[in-house]
């Protein structure tokens, strides 16, 4: 993927460090919305470069939209990831079955693989223990199924179609 | 009212997350399993109680000004918390710490035994 130019790079990053100030601050004065202003245009020019790859093309309408359809779609699978932690946990027999399998990803994005590694780890059983090109390792605490294919099927497939909207 | 009540239900909430947590740390066999829990349920757990300290806020002291900074600090621990048990695991693999004897399939180091192999016949192949 190219990278966008420099300027929207820039203006992106601007924009995001204003938003976390606003919400850091919590207030609208003026004067601390100036300071804010200055300081992310400062922070902004020193980082932009790490920051970011796409720029603007990020604030898509269509990449925010799945962005935020997708918040509720992932707490609610970590709200289930915890109930069935709870019930492994509290059941007397202990039923885990655990195992490291193979997952294959079609996600090419770097920041799409970190948010996917990330929700892996917050879903239902497994956790991310490596990440090799498209290929994630991942420890799963009730294998149904070993192979690469099923494992995909079963642990990314989800996500991946939000993420495929936003990321790439 | 309702604020201060939303809130002490999502702090409770939250602390039955951290008990089961802290308690799956006790019972679950090997480190991978015990991550799994720490990291999953204490994750859960705490936002559960930083988000329902800033609702609770706004019924019991009636400011509105702690929820957003609430919000950011719980964003940024849901987006570092699975990172930070992502390096934990891969460094407990790494320095040789063998998986549950019940553990089934070993995928990842089946790719580093092939790997190592790969590299050991290159090594004799430039010799």
């Amino acid at each position: 993927m190219e990278e966008a130019s420099r300027i929207s790079r820039y203006l992106y990053t601007v924009i995001v460090l204003f938003v976390i100030w606003l919400f850091l601050t919590s207030s609208l004065d003026p004067q601390e919305l100036i300071i804010g202003a200055l300081f992310s245009l400062i922070v902004a020019a020193l980082t932009y470069e790490v920051f970011t790859e796409k720029g603007l093309a990020n604030l898509h309408p269509k990449r925010i939209a799945y962005a935020v359809a997708y918040v509720p779609y992932f707490l609610w699978a970590m709200i289930m990831a915890n109930l069935d932690v709870a019930y492994r946990v509290l059941h007397p027999k202990r039923p885990i079955n655990p195992g490291i399998v193979e997952c294959k990803t079609v996600l090419r994005n770097n920041v799409g693989k970190l948010t996917l590694a990330n929700s892996i780890t917050l879903t239902p059983g497994t956790i991310t223990l490596d990440v090799k090109g498209d290929r994630y390792f991942i420890h799963w605490i009730d294998v149904k199924d070993a192979t690469v294919e099923g494992a995909s099927e079963n642990i990314t497939k989800p996500f991946e179609k939000f993420l495929k909207v936003i990321f790439e | 009212m309702i604020a201060e009540i939303v809130g002490e239900f999502l702090v409770l909430f939250g602390t039955i997350f951290y008990f089961l947590s802290s308690l799956g740390l006790i019972r679950m066999p090997d480190v991978y399993n015990r991550m799994q829990t720490a990291t999953k349920s204490a994750t859960l757990g705490s936002l559960g109680v930083i988000i329902g300290v800033g609702i609770w806020a706004i019924g019991y002291v009636g400011s509105y000004a702690w929820l957003p900074k609430t919000l950011v600090i719980a964003v940024f621990l849901l987006l570092t918390n699975p990172i930070s048990a992502h390096a934990l695991i891969r460094a407990a693999y790494k320095s040789g710490i063998p998986l549950w004897e019940g553990s089934i399939v070993d995928k990842y180091g089946e790719y580093l035994k092939k790997e190592k192999e790969a590299s050991e016949e290159t090594k004799e192949g430039e010799q």
